[in-house]
C-alpha cells in the first residue's frame, strides 16, 4: 500500500510538470489551432538562461523572474517573427516551421551550453516532504508552484478584461475584431504566456532530469498526452489531463512486470492514440460541431 | 442634416471575383437606412467594406474621415458597431462576458456598468439569461444580444446584416420595433441590410435598392414602399 501511495504521490509531482507544459501547449493550441512542437526545446532553452544567470551570481529566485520575463518577450517576439507571417499558411508549413523552430534551438543550445548534463538547483530542498518519507520537498513544491500558477491563470482569464480579450480573440477571432480586439496581438500574447508556462516547467523538472539540451523530449511527449486527453481545447482539462498520465505512468511502470522505465514512453504515445481513437475531444474538450 | 458615412464609386473583391461594381450613396447623421437586394446582390459585401473586412477599392468616409486601409479593430474605434450575419456571438462566454466585450474598447468602467444596466432594461430576456452561456440562448435571445453588444460601444453608427434571419415573425416585429427606439432615443445611425423588405422600410426613413453590385434605386423609404413597380421587380413583394 505504501508503494502505491508513494507512487501516485510522485505521479502527482511529474504530473505538475506534464500539467504545464499541456498548459503551454493548449495555450498556443488555441491561439493559433497548431500543436507547438517546439515547446519543449523554447522551455529547455528558458531553463539554460536561468542556470546562467545562477552561475554568474544570480539568486535563484532572481533568475527565475527574470527568465519568465525574458521567455515571455521571446515567445512574443517568435510569432512575430516566424509565426505570424504563416497565420494563412498550410498546416503542412507550419509543422515545418514549429520543426525548424526546435532543431534551431536544441542545436543553439547546444553551441552554447554544450551537450554535457548539468546540475541544476532546486530552491526547495529535496528533504522528506513534512517529515513523510512519501514525497520530497521538491516534488511537493512542483505541485505548490502550478497550483499557484493555475489559480492565477484562472484568475487572469476570468476576471481581468485582457483575459476576457484573449478568450474572445480564440473564440471567435471575427466577432473579436468588430467589438475592436487586436486579435493578431491576443496571439503574439498567448505566444508569451504559453513561453513563459514551459519555462516554468523547465525549470521545475531540470534538478530531476538534469539540465540537457535534450532534457524536454520526454516530457513533451507527456505534456501533449496530457493536453489530449484533458483535451485541447480545455486549459483545465490540461492541467487534469497532466496529473491523469503522471500517475498512470508512474502505476502502469510500477505494476506492469517488463514495462519498467524503459517502456514508460510508449506508453505516453500509446494513450495519445487510444484517446484520439476513442474519445477525440478528450475528458474536457468539447467536440467541434459544425452546422450544415 | 450632416452626412455620416459617404461611399465614393466602392468596388470590392473576393480574390478575383468582383462583388461590388462602383457603389455611391450616403447615409445622414440619425437615420436609419436599409439596403434592400436579393440573394448575392452584395449587401453583405458592402458593410464587410466598411469595416475593411473584404478587399476594396474606392472612398468611404466616415464623419469626414477616410476609412480605406485601417483595420477591422481600429474602424471600430471610431464608433461603428458591426452585428454580423449570423449575430457572431460569443457561444462559450456568458451573456454578461458578451456585452462587456461590446465593450472592450471603452476604459469608463463606471459607465460600462451602468450601461450593461440599460441594456438589461432594454431586453429584460437578457437579465434573466446574464449568467447563462450565450450559445444556449433561442436564436431571436442571441438577436438581442447581438444588438445589446454593439450598443455597449456606444456606437455612432450601428450596422445589422440580416438581423430577421431565422427568426419567428413576431420576434422580427419586437426586434424592429427596439432598433426603432434605440435610432430614436438614443440618437443612434442605424444601417440595415434586410431581405425582408416589406418590415425593413417600414422601419426605415432612407432605402437603397442593390443588384449585382451597383444601386439602381434610392430615395425615401415610404416613396419605395408605395412604388408599386420597384416593390415587384425588385423587393418580390
Amino acid at each position: 500500500m505504501e508503494l502505491f501511495t508513494n507512487q501516485v504521490l510522485a505521479g502527482i509531482a511529474t504530473g505538475a510538470i506534464y500539467a504545464c507544459m499541456a498548459l503551454a501547449v493548449v495555450m498556443i493550441y488555441q491561439a493559433i489551432d497548431h500543436l507547438n512542437f517546439a515547446q519543449g526545446e523554447m522551455a529547455m532553452f528558458s531553463t539554460f538562461i536561468s542556470w546562467q544567470l545562477m552561475q554568474w551570481g544570480v539568486s535563484y529566485w532572481a533568475a527565475f523572474v527574470i527568465t519568465l520575463a525574458f521567455s515571455f518577450v521571446a515567445g512574443i517576439a517568435i510569432e512575430r517573427i516566424l509565426f505570424k507571417p504563416l497565420a494563412k499558411a498550410p498546416v503542412l508549413t507550419n509543422v515545418a516551421g514549429f520543426i525548424a523552430l526546435f532543431a534551431i534551438i536544441n542545436s543553439s543550445a547546444g553551441l552554447i551550453w554544450d551537450f554535457t548534463i548539468k546540475q541544476y538547483p532546486t530552491p526547495f530542498g529535496s528533504a522528506p516532504f513534512l517529515g513523510s518519507q512519501l514525497i520530497s520537498t521538491h516534488q511537493a513544491g512542483m505541485i505548490g508552484v502550478t497550483v499557484l500558477l493555475l489559480l492565477g491563470l484562472y484568475f487572469f482569464f476570468q476576471y481581468t478584461r485582457i483575459g476576457l480579450a484573449m478568450r474572445a480573440a480564440a473564440s471567435v477571432p471575427e466577432s473579436a475584431r468588430l467589438v475592436g480586439i487586436n486579435t493578431s496581438w491576443m496571439v503574439a500574447l498567448g505566444w508569451g504566456m504559453a513561453t513563459a508556462i514551459g519555462s516554468i516547467a523547465g525549470m521545475l523538472v531540470a534538478p530531476v532530469v538534469f539540465l540537457e539540451p535534450n532534457m524536454m523530449g520526454g516530457v513533451l511527449i507527456y505534456g501533449f498526452a496530457a493536453a489530449v486527453l484533458g483535451g485541447l481545447s480545455s486549459p483545465l482539462g490540461a492541467v487534469t489531463g497532466g496529473f491523469l498520465v503522471g500517475i498512470f505512468e508512474n502505476l502502469v511502470g510500477t505494476y506492469i512486470p517488463g514495462v519498467g522505465n524503459e517502456l514508460k514512453l510508449p506508453i505516453a504515445l500509446a494513450l495519445i492514440i487510444s484517446v484520439l481513437v476513442v474519445k477525440p475531444a478528450g475528458l474536457f474538450g468539447r467536440p467541434i460541431v459544425k452546422r450544415v | 442634416m450632416t452626412t455620416l458615412l459617404n461611399f465614393k464609386d466602392l468596388r470590392a473583391y473576393y480574390g478575383q471575383v468582383q462583388a461590388l461594381h462602383g457603389l455611391s450613396f450616403s447615409l445622414n447623421e440619425g437615420s436609419l437606412t436599409t439596403l434592400l437586394g436579393a440573394n448575392g446582390a452584395g449587401k453583405t459585401t458592402t458593410l464587410r467594406a466598411i469595416c475593411n473586412m473584404v478587399r476594396s477599392t474606392g472612398g468611404i468616409e466616415f464623419d469626414g474621415k477616410p476609412l480605406n486601409n485601417r483595420s477591422t479593430e481600429s474602424i471600430v474605434r471610431f464608433g461603428i458597431a458591426h452585428v454580423p450575419q449570423g449575430r457572431g456571438t460569443f457561444t462559450t462566454m456568458t451573456v454578461e462576458e458578451n456585452l462587456q466585450l461590446g465593450a472592450i474598447t471603452r476604459k469608463d468602467s463606471a459607465g460600462i456598468v451602468s450601461d450593461i444596466e440599460r441594456m438589461y432594461a432594454h431586453f429584460p430576456v437578457l437579465k434573466q439569461r446574464h449568467t447563462q452561456q450565450a450559445g444556449t440562448l433561442s436564436g431571436g435571445e442571441q438577436q438581442m444580444l447581438a444588438v445589446a453588444r454593439a450598443l455597449m460601444l456606444r456606437p455612432r453608427l450601428m450596422l445589422l446584416d440580416e438581423p430577421s434571419f431565422g427568426l419567428a415573425p413576431l420576434v422580427v416585429r419586437d426586434l424592429f420595433g427596439i432598433l426603432g427606439k434605440i435610432n430614436r432615443e438614443d440618437k443612434v445611425s442605424i444601417l440595415v441590410v434586410e431581405q425582408n423588405a416589406q418590415l425593413a422600410l417600414e422601419l426605415a426613413d432612407q432605402a437603397y435598392v442593390i443588384e449585382t453590385g451597383r444601386i439602381v434605386m434610392s430615395g425615401n423609404a415610404k416613396d419605395i414602399a408605395n412604388n408599386e413597380e420597384i416593390r415587384k421587380s425588385y423587393l418580390g413583394y
